[in-house]
């Protein structure tokens, strides 16, 4: 462990004023909570309000694990992975039934997370009124007051133009049947499982300095029409890996004449089925 | 049977702008299916009237009282922000001069009318489009257009466009802000037809603010007449066209130009 760091590199006040913020955050579930966030070592946009998360609810007896994509093998997963081995000296893995705080962008891990694991989110833009409203101060009083048909206008224009919704990604939830949520950018594939999930769920917007929360059993619902239910996508493949049929898939481009392998997104997912395809 | 009573009463409304006073001891009442039009010309106060009334400004003193369609009264100004927005999505509209300021001009004519639907709590695209194309067809927008930006309409289609953005909830009162100025005059002409047809068909109680005395004659039950922040005449619109007694009125009456 790196000497002259404070553990897990925030001094203890500053991790104490976040903890607040995620009391606050988990006492009103979906809603976004103010908070003062730190210059971290990393450039913004690459999980700086994740990392002052992950930093205040981390322990020295946790196991950590941090995905970017759903890959434990990227630049950024290996780089915030490395951080916390180095200013908190806890232990690191890539299995994720191993882990107890899980960072993430833009996927939820496949296997299904246990009531004694963290999953904390990356936030880029907290807001999810925010291309409809330009206007914080609005926004604010649209939450407050839960006027959220704009977000409605927004789907109709979607079935309207293409006759289903387009967004495929931070597909906006309502959390507790009150507030209205960007669930990060993680695809709309992802958004059940964000629902009755046994995990606490944080998340943390580092340039936008705003926490949030989903608690463990809380009802989180994707905004849809009666007549035109959400229904989550997927490619229409399986994984040429591991063979899954029921996972997100990447697609990767294999060579210049248009080679295609699709395959799991969630590389521990997709390394945890290979052994037992290699055993039959 | 109950009483009629009236849906709007304004007692003793003031309102200064520093100095200048722009509603001065203002009183109105308004009954249900009436049409008041409020008359003046520029900097008379007709419009801050609309927007004292409607709850968008507050005045100094007096008091505005809104009676619900459960016969209970509110006073506008007391009334809890949230309640007030939600009677400004539901039981009451606002038909703005430059429509720009109620549509957005990003989304289409179907989804702006659709707007305050779902405003309300419609979850149901195939019902929220049908009566978006209802409305388009009763303000006479070929039904073609449903998914047209509004910025490809002409200023009377946009005009038309908002008001069946404001109808589509049934209010029961509409606040109406010059709602055919910047209009060329035989468009001004169609938009009236369409207004007074909806007027009467739907039983609306209209506050409209014009400066022009035919857009009154033409819609108008009653009509008060406002000049430096005081209504100095008012009574019945052919009453008070046919014979003015204030000289204010006398002089606007016979400013209006004969063609």
């Amino acid at each position: 462990m790196t000497q002259g760091y404070n553990f897990a590199y925030l001094d203890e006040q500053t991790k104490r004023m976040i903890r607040r913020a995620l009391l606050k955050a988990v006492a009103i579930p979906g809603h976004q909570v103010p908070f003062g966030s730190r210059e971290m070592p990393l450039p913004y946009g690459w999980g700086t309000g994740g990392i002052q998360v992950t930093a205040a609810v981390l322990g020295a007896a946790d196991v950590l694990k941090v995905i970017d994509q759903g890959a434990d093998d990227t630049t950024n997963a290996v780089s915030i992975r490395r951080f916390f081995a180095r200013t908190a000296g806890v232990r690191t893995t890539t299995r994720t039934e191993e882990a107890t705080v899980i960072q993430t962008r833009h996927r939820i891990p496949e296997q299904p997370l246990r009531d004694d694991q963290i999953l904390v989110y990356q936030v880029p833009l907290p807001e999810p009124l925010a291309k409809l409203e330009p206007s914080r101060t609005e926004t604010r009083k649209m939450h407050a007051l839960a006027e959220y048909g704009a977000m409605h206008v927004k789907l109709y224009e979607d079935i309207a133009r293409y006759g289903h919704v387009s967004i495929s990604y931070d597909y906006p939830v309502m959390v507790n049947f009150r507030h209205l949520m960007s669930p990060t950018p993680i695809p709309a594939f992802d958004n059940p499982k964000l629902h009755m999930s046994a995990a606490l769920q944080l998340f943390g917007a580092g340039r936008e300095k705003r926490i949030y929360a989903i608690p463990p059993w809380t009802s989180v619902k994707s905004l849809d029409f009666e007549d035109h239910p959400f229904r989550p996508t997927r490619a229409p493949h399986e994984c040429g890996l591991c063979g899954a049929t029921d996972s997100y898939l990447d697609e990767i481009v294999t060579d210049d004449r248009g080679g295609r392998l699709f395959c799991c997104s969630d590389t521990d997912y997709c390394e945890g089925r290979r052994p037992a395809l290699a055993a039959e | 049977m109950t009483l009629p009573a009236p849906l709007l009463t304004a007692t003793d409304i003031s309102l200064r702008f520093g100095a200048i006073p722009a509603l001065d001891h203002v009183g109105a009442e308004l009954w249900p299916g009436e049409v008041l039009a409020v008359v003046g010309e520029s900097g008379s106060g007709k419009t801050t009237l609309l927007n004292v009334l409607s709850g968008r400004a507050r005045p100094d003193s007096g008091v505005v009282w809104y009676r619900d369609p459960d016969g209970h009264l509110h006073d506008v100004h007391a009334m809890p922000e949230p309640r007030l927005r939600a009677l400004h999505r539901s039981d009451w509209g606002f038909v703005h001069q430059d429509p720009r300021e109620a549509l957005r001009l990003d989304v289409s004519a179907g989804g702006n009318i659709g707007e305050r639907l779902m405003a309300q709590g419609f979850r149901h695209y195939g019902r929220i489009r049908e009566e978006a194309a209802s409305w388009l067809a009763r303000v006479e927008i070929d039904g073609a257009r449903i998914d047209d930006f509004p910025r490809t309409f002409s200023g009377g289609m946009l005009q038309r466009l908002q008001i069946a953005k404001t109808l589509v909830t049934h209010p029961r009162l509409v606040f109406m802000d010059e709602p055919t100025g910047g209009l060329d005059v035989s468009v001004q002409a169609r938009l009236l037809d369409l207004i007074r047809g909806l007027v009467g068909s739907l039983g609306l109680a209209v506050v409209l603010v014009t400066h022009d005395l035919a857009v009154a004659r033409l819609l108008a039950h009653r009509i008060m007449v406002m000049q430096r922040g005081r209504v100095v005449e008012a009574g019945l619109t052919d009453q008070v066209l046919d014979d003015p007694q204030h000289p204010y009125t006398q002089l606007l009456v016979s400013s209006v130009l004969q063609a």
